[in-house]
């Protein structure tokens, strides 16, 4: 885990064959305005290369998007690349169009976190801030109160 | 504001207004009174506002207000659905449903691995195939998605684009095997791939020979499928992706002329291809902002066509377009509200004057529809057609003060929007420059903050919200359809004749490595060969490439 001196590093992907990419950059933005670090992939990750991208930039979390339905498959073969990888201290987030049931599921198989549509950024840096108290950089003013 | 001209009595009444407006306090509840785009709107607009173009008919040139002299007392706008999950077998079913319900054209979704050209049986497909849309590998899926619906009587849309050239020839081999000639083949192909690189990203080819291949399409159907709608050029991608109404517009309109552009560099004359573009916008839920997108379009390409191009056929300079609801505007919670958005939303399609409509279905926020969802989409506008009373007269907003000085203010800011691309030196290299995706992003961070901040409302997320349970029965793709659909493809593979199929995708391949000649005829003959979609853009893959974007956040 990073120390205090330095912010969180968080690898953000695209997932799949789908190029929606609105909510991925807008959640990218907000992560990096409220102090992390941000490293976003680009479309069409494979799993293999998501959990590359995430050991190579030494980060402690990997954020998935997906819109295209094929969450069920592809979150959890990220969670497995990692076992494989032995990286499973890198902890799994995902949004996207997913299903109640869906995301009740994909908790069991190791994702930590899912967030749907209508999610205040708010709460996603809340959830971080929780999950890791001394991961952001401080940042004057309130999230997101700046454009970059 | 501007004011254009001014009478006495109108110009001393709105002082007064102004008067009594500012005795009486305006609310103060922190909520934009802009319009969703932030476009600032005035309380009140008056004939001060409006410009000299009162006389302007429907049906008449810059078609303002419609490019029919009678509007929907001519012909009702077509109703038709988007649709398409799973098998062939399973969609055919749902078209024939549809059908028998009053729909009255067809419209295709195709799977994430059919719009990215793989075959189902490819390992990057894992997990996707049937999923958003029908899974087509080969003309062998194609003859089963159009089985007993006859295509000399139907009109279908397909929504594809890098390998849209495939997926036409495919649906003409069917046409063929129904007996159906190509000049009585009807439909649109969306084949538009710079709103790919903008906004949608299903782009595969770099944007040259995307371009090669979209201008391909459109001559040879010039020539052997008259009636087909060559391409759709699309903002719905580019405002779902978070634009403005303004900058859709202008994007989707600038991409319109780069398509004009690359047409007339082939050597095709304006008034051979133009009359078979055709556009494809959004409806958002902000009623009376989309209703002037829609009539400011309608101007522009008017006067850019007639007065840049020299088109002479009215034809040419006639914008057509298909409308679908805005996805965005959906909500998953409380989904049930999402059938009163969407009927706001096609009122504003219909009031802007829009050919065909989609209407979504409330549960399209989860998954796609199920056959009550779809059902209720569908009566949806039936209802504004049949029950409202706006079909019956022409343009019925046209002369509002409000809607005519938004449609003015549309059209500047589109033209502004145009300049910007120009200095670029055109759309592709203001693509390469990340123009237009950066302002995209933009707008939709600033409005996402709108949000949280709770400038903007949406009931049921940030404000109204209810702990009930809204739980909706979603439809569910099973999960052995992809190894079932991915056996079918490779037994397409065993039964054909190898020999044809290898020979017609050595074809594509030579005639994708010489720039003067069209892909179209080669693409054709691999198609009736049994070659897959995936094979076909292989064999074009390897003389093209494959383009990745520089990733911006």
């Amino acid at each position: 885990m990073g120390s205090p001196a330095r912010p969180l590093r968080i690898v953000m992907a695209k997932v799949g064959l789908d190029g929606h990419d609105r909510g991925v950059k807008v959640v990218a933005r907000a992560l990096r305005d409220a102090g992390y670090e941000v490293i976003y992939t680009g479309l069409r990750q494979t799993p293999e290369m998501v959990v590359d991208a995430a050991l190579q930039e030494d980060a402690q979390v990997i954020g998935l998007s997906l819109h295209s339905g094929a969450h069920m498959t592809l979150f959890p073969a990220v969670v497995e690349e990692l076992r494989r990888r032995d990286a499973t201290d890198i902890l799994v987030f995902g949004g996207g169009i997913i299903p109640d049931e869906d995301v009740v599921e994909l908790k069991k198989m190791g994702v930590a976190e899912l967030f749907t549509p209508g999610t205040p950024l708010q709460d996603i840096v809340e959830w971080l801030r929780r999950r890791f108290p001394d991961g952001a950089r401080p940042v004057p003013g309130e999230l997101a109160a700046g454009q970059p | 504001m501007s004011v254009r001209y001014r009478t006495g009595s109108v110009h001393e009444a709105r002082e007064a207004w102004r008067r009594d407006y500012a005795a009486g306090g305006v609310r103060d509840d922190g909520i934009e009174t802009s319009t969703i785009s932030g476009l600032e709107v005035e309380p009140l607009y008056t004939s001060e506002d409006v410009a000299g173009n009162q006389e302007e008919m429907p049906g008449q040139y810059p078609y303002t207000r419609g490019i029919h002299a009678g509007g929907y007392r001519g012909r009702l706008w077509t109703m038709r659905q988007f649709s398409g999950f799973a098998t062939a077998e399973e969609t055919n079913r749902r078209y024939k449903y549809l059908l028998a319900n009053g729909q009255t054209g067809l419209s295709v979704a195709f799977d994430m691995p059919t719009l990215m050209g793989q075959d189902s049986d490819a390992p990057t497909s894992r997990g996707e195939v049937g999923h958003c849309g029908v899974a087509i590998d080969s003309l062998a899926d194609m003859e089963t998605l159009f089985d007993g619906i006859p295509l000399g009587r139907v009109s279908t849309s397909m929504t594809i684009n890098s390998p849209a050239a495939i997926l036409l020839c495919m649906y003409l081999a069917v046409a063929d095997r129904q007996g159906v000639p190509f000049d009585r083949v009807d439909g649109t192909l969306q084949n538009d791939i710079l709103k790919e690189f903008i906004a949608q990203k299903e782009f595969i080819f770099p944007p040259q020979p995307s371009m090669r291949l979209v201008v391909d399409s459109i001559e040879y159907c010039t020539r052997e499928v008259p009636r087909w709608n060559t391409i759709s050029i699309s903002g719905y991608h580019i405002r779902e992706a978070g634009s403005t109404a303004a900058q859709e517009l202008a994007f989707t309109l600038a991409d319109g002329f780069a398509y004009v552009d690359a047409c007339l560099e082939r050597g095709l004359k304006v008034d051979e291809f133009a009359p078979r573009l055709s556009f494809f916008f959004d409806a958002h839920v902000d009623i009376f902002e989309e209703i002037a997108k829609f009539r400011a379009a309608r101007r522009i390409w008017a006067r850019h066509l007639r007065e840049r191009y020299g088109a002479r056929d009215e034809r040419s300079c006639k914008l057509r377009f298909h409308t679908q609801t805005a996805g965005v505007s959906l909500t998953a919670q409380q989904p049930e509200l999402n059938i009163a958005r969407t009927a706001v939303e096609a009122l504003a399609a219909v009031l802007g004057g829009t050919q065909s409509l989609h209407t979504n279905a409330m549960d399209e926020v989860l998954a796609l529809p199920t056959d009550r969802a779809a059902r209720i989409a569908l009566r949806t506008q039936q209802m504004v057609a049949y029950e409202t009373g706006v079909a019956n007269t022409v343009d019925p907003l046209g002369g509002s003060y409000f809607v005519e000085r938004l449609t003015d203010r549309m059209e500047e800011e589109a033209e502004a929007y145009f300049e910007r691309i120009d200095s670029y030196g055109g759309v592709i290299p203001a693509i390469e420059a990340g123009f237009m995706q950066k302002e995209i992003a933009d707008a939709a961070f600033r409005h996402q903050q709108e949000l949280e901040q709770r400038r903007r409302i949406m009931v049921g997320v940030n404000e109204f919200t209810t702990e009930e349970d809204d739980h909706l029965e979603i439809l569910r793709i099973p999960a052995s359809l992809e190894a079932e659909q991915a056996e079918r493809v490779r037994e397409v593979r065993k039964r054909r004749d190898a020999a044809r199929a290898g020979r017609a995708l050595e074809q594509v391949r030579r005639a994708a490595a010489r720039s003067d000649e069209n892909l179209m005829p080669h693409i054709l003959e691999a198609v009736r060969a049994f070659c897959t979609e995936g094979e076909i853009m292989g064999a074009m893959a390897d003389v093209f490439g494959l383009y990745t974007e520089k990733a911006v956040i």
